[in-house]
């Protein structure tokens, strides 16, 4: 089983989010480019995933937009690829769509999302960088609605001191 | 102080590991300057330049008794860098364990039906 992600904080406005995953480096990547993949995992509980529009190249643009499924309110992203490394850099840039669900980011976008897979014995690590635009931006990423019905209570208190012992 | 810059301060003052040393020691309960500068080799200036970091984020308070003035936690503020940290983690997450089952699935599927990129 793999291990939670990881989540650090490399500098004020960005967040560095490592994860390992059970399976070749070249099948995690397909997960990251192939729209028939990618809605069948990103996104958020209780939300529907209905466009999921990508051209994985430099300069091609994507449109992610999820749908909940109680009240039908919609919200997406939305950008352009920067860098393609098939299979183990991909970074593209990010813009918030606030659709009919609401929510912004101020002065936020774009946020540049870099994703970097590296393989070692069947296992493959993820590095997902984000860099916003601000402080306040990745600040605003997390305290959108989207969050509020979110169990996140517990808090890890005794093992976050326990690492730093 | 807004939030924000309140979690600032937090994670500034965390970002340095004697500074975690220190508050996992307090985590144990409170202690002197000269009981915290024992155990890490610091002299007593260099602990009180951290504690007053530590102090200012509203990580490190000052226990009751006056005379040995000890240094306590106040995990409030932790908790809230932690709790920040731990929403972007389930986030992350949410996403993350279905595509630990989808991986699953399409490692399961006869790799003749599967299509891959090179």
């Amino acid at each position: 089983m793999p291990r939670p992600a990881e989540v650090t904080l490399p500098s004020d406005r960005a967040v560095r989010v490592t994860r390992t995953f059970d399976a070749p480096r070249q099948l995690v990547w397909d997960a990251h480019t192939r729209p028939e993949l990618v809605r069948r995992w990103q996104g958020y509980d209780g939300w529907d995933m209905p466009v999921c529009d990508m051209d994985v190249r430099v300069g091609g643009t994507y449109r992610w937009q999820w749908r909940n499924r109680e009240d039908g309110k919609g919200f997406g992203f939305f950008g352009t690829f920067i860098e393609v490394d098939s299979p183990s850099k991909i970074v593209h840039e990010q813009y918030f769509d606030p659709g009919d669900f609401g929510g912004d980011m101020p002065a936020g976008d774009p946020c540049v999302v870099s994703v970097e897979l590296s393989e070692k014995n069947g296992v493959t690590t993820l590095v997902c960088n984000l860099t916003f635009a601000s402080k306040e931006a990745r600040e605003a990423a997390v305290s959108t609605g989207m969050t509020d019905g979110m169990e996140h209570s517990y808090v890890r208190l005794d093992g976050m001191l326990s690492a730093a012992a | 102080m807004s939030s924000s810059e309140r979690l600032d301060l937090t994670f500034a003052a965390l970002a340095d590991p004697t500074r975690r040393a220190i508050l996992a020691r307090l985590a144990r309960g409170e202690a002197t300057v000269t009981e915290l500068a024992e155990p890490f080799e610091l002299s007593q200036p260099a602990i009180s330049k951290h504690l007053k970091v530590l102090e200012r984020a509203g990580l490190v308070s000052m226990g009751v008794d006056a005379q040995r003035r000890p240094r306590k936690l106040e995990p409030k503020r932790l908790e809230e860098a932690v709790d920040w940290i731990d929403r972007y983690r389930d986030i992350f997450e949410q996403s993350y364990q279905r595509l630990d089952a989808l991986l699953e699935e399409l490692q399961a599927t006869p790799p003749r039906r599967r299509r891959t990129r090179r």
